[in-house]
């Protein structure tokens, strides 16, 4: 409880800015440092882990590598938007944000970090899924005299990857718009089904729904499919509705509101 | 250095500031004073950009808070101590702090150390701490980058007595070395023997700023004699505004020199004369807020009140 060790305070010496490569490396480790954080990419491997047993276990577990990884991606675009999700709104409801935006008052830029981060955290989650279904694979072929199938592509491997950055943005843009963690997890993961639900009730949006779903117009990505122009085209679509839209008016939100501790 | 000038906040019809300037010099301390509601936490996010002003500007270091280039690296900010993360532990919120503003990480064992945080409860939750506990860490955060700026909102609520003469010791020291401190509280007690100057703020304006010397002059001189009666007379002959307090003695809105040439000319022996002090400034704290604050203060108990 002394003062001594305080260096003197009237210094002009340079300061050095805070870059992005610093701000999105804060914004990774605050995804990671709190219990809450933490357990949700736990979850996310285990459940993955999970599936991958399941699918080990039944039916002779004759399943190619492709099928692992297909098995694997749909935890993951239920759990990873979460992680994105969390990132956001952790600021409002454990009210950092007073702190976070008085560090770097630039809040489209935190914004942005976040995003990064919360992508770097989903690859990372995506690299250890399909390593997992390889190792099951590996496995059934090994032990369960299961037909090796290594039939995964590159270009599958990439969809998968830009479905995650996908479901990433998707996440810090709701959670950001939002800011309440329940009201930003159900608005993303009821919004998108329920819209195709009710879409596909309706005959005269039977066309227009591939345009405006992303849930249909992303499919091919999760599933290892080929999309066509068309399907590009509907997935840019479904995109700046369902992804785009939610960040431009999260950040947009952040950068203007006020920023109180209550 | 805080420049602000004519700042001002409304929500909706209701200004929470309202046209509010002063500057916080380095070199002392400047306490920002006033009841709860009065508008300084909402100005003090305003000279931090937290919140947009409906107009006016304030400037830290010369230029509007935004536009410092690592500002955590300049200006040390503990708007609320419980604006933490639950879920992190001390520690790590220092880690965060000295990464964004990037500052050596053994900086964190030091300013743990200035603060009273010991190694251990630094590896506990925030969770866990105590409002004091909070405080102390929301001002290691403050002052982990060596900063030549100190903006404290009630720093001081939570800590225990020993805690806040601490806290005094360390603004005092800071403010000695060069550094600029804005100190708010709405105890004038936790703020009179720190702060050097004060800026008394009541339903979103300011009532009085200045040094604190000049604003005790203000509530005037305590004097006591053998005949008050006949000191009062004269004084109020003189045009001087003079109370006779209920437990003895006057309270007179003038300079005590005054009062010994009216006590001289009136013949009348001085048993004690001396500036108002600390309750005569607590007097004005809350005559200058009482139209504002939700307590007002009588005349009638107001004249029961000692002078210390």
């Amino acid at each position: 409880m002394t003062a001594a060790t305080l260096a003197a305070p009237a210094q002009t010496t340079t300061v050095k800015p805070l870059t992005f490569a610093t701000l999105t490396h804060v914004e990774w480790r605050k995804q990671l440092d709190t219990r809450a954080g933490r357990w949700l990419l736990i979850v996310i491997a285990i459940v993955t882990a999970a599936v991958l047993a399941i699918m080990m276990a039944v039916n002779g577990g004759d399943h190619s590598f492709s099928a692992f990884v297909v098995g694997t991606t749909t935890p993951m675009a239920l759990l990873l938007p979460i992680v994105g999700v969390l990132a956001a709104t952790s600021e409002w409801s454990q009210r950092t944000a007073l702190v976070t935006f008085t560090l770097e008052p630039r809040r489209t830029r935190v914004g942005f970090a976040k995003v990064v981060s919360a992508i770097g955290s989903g690859l990372a989650l995506l690299v250890l899924s399909i390593g997992l279904a390889a190792l099951a694979h590996l496995l059934v072929v090994t032990f369960r005299d299961a037909t090796p199938a290594w039939d995964v592509s590159v270009q599958d491997v990439a969809y998968l990857a830009l479905s995650v950055v996908l479901f990433m943005i998707q996440g810090v843009g709701f959670g950001l718009l939002l800011r309440s963690t329940p009201v930003a997890i159900v608005t993303l993961l009821l919004l998108p089904t329920l819209f195709g639900i009710v879409g596909g009730l309706v005959p005269a949006m039977a066309t227009v729904l591939p345009w405006i779903d992303l849930g249909t117009a992303g499919e091919p990505l999760l599933f290892g499919g080929t999309i066509d122009a068309e399907g590009w085209a509907q997935l840019t679509t479904a995109t700046l509705l369902w992804v785009v839209a939610p960040l431009t008016g999260g950040l947009w939100r952040v950068a203007r509101s006020e920023i109180t501790s209550a | 250095m805080i420049t602000v000038e004519h700042l001002t906040k409304r929500y909706g019809p209701v200004a929470a500031v309202d046209d509010v300037s002063f500057t916080v010099e380095p070199g002392h301390v400047t306490g920002f004073l006033g009841p709860n509601g009065a508008g300084k936490s909402t100005t003090m996010r305003m000279i931090c950009g937290l919140t947009p002003a409906t107009s006016g500007s304030a400037r830290v270091l010369g230029v509007p808070y935004g536009a410092l280039a690592n500002p955590g690296r300049r200006v040390g900010v503990l708007l609320d101590a419980g604006a933490q993360h639950s879920g992190r532990t001390g520690r790590e919120v220092l880690t965060l702090a000295a990464l964004m503003t990037g500052v050596d990480r053994r900086r964190i064992d030091q300013t743990l150390d200035v603060v009273g945080l010991t190694s251990r409860e630094a590896a506990r939750r925030v969770g866990q701490y105590s409002l004091g506990m909070r405080q102390r860490l929301g001002l290691a955060a403050a002052l982990l980058a060596d900063p030549e700026v100190l903006i404290l909102d009630e720093p001081a609520n939570g800590l225990d007595p020993a805690g806040i003469r601490w806290m005094r010791d360390l603004l005092h020291d800071f403010a000695a070395r060069g550094g600029t401190v804005l100190l708010s509280s709405h105890l004038l007690l936790e703020i009179e023997q720190v702060a050097e100057r004060l800026v008394v703020i009541g339903h979103g304006r300011i009532v009085a700023q200045g040094r604190i010397d000049d604003l005790l002059r203000q509530a005037g001189t305590y004097a006591r004699s053998t005949d008050d009666v006949a000191l009062a007379a004269a004084l109020r002959q003189a045009g001087v505004g003079v109370e006779v307090l209920g437990t003895g003695g006057l309270a007179v809105e003038a300079e005590p020199l005054d009062v010994g040439h009216a006590a001289a000319s009136a013949g009348v022996v001085l048993a004690e004369l001396r500036p108002a002090e600390s309750r005569g400034l607590e007097d004005l704290f809350l005559e200058l807020t009482a139209d504002h604050a939700r307590e007002t203060s009588t005349p009638a108990n107001r004249s029961e009140k000692v002078p210390a």
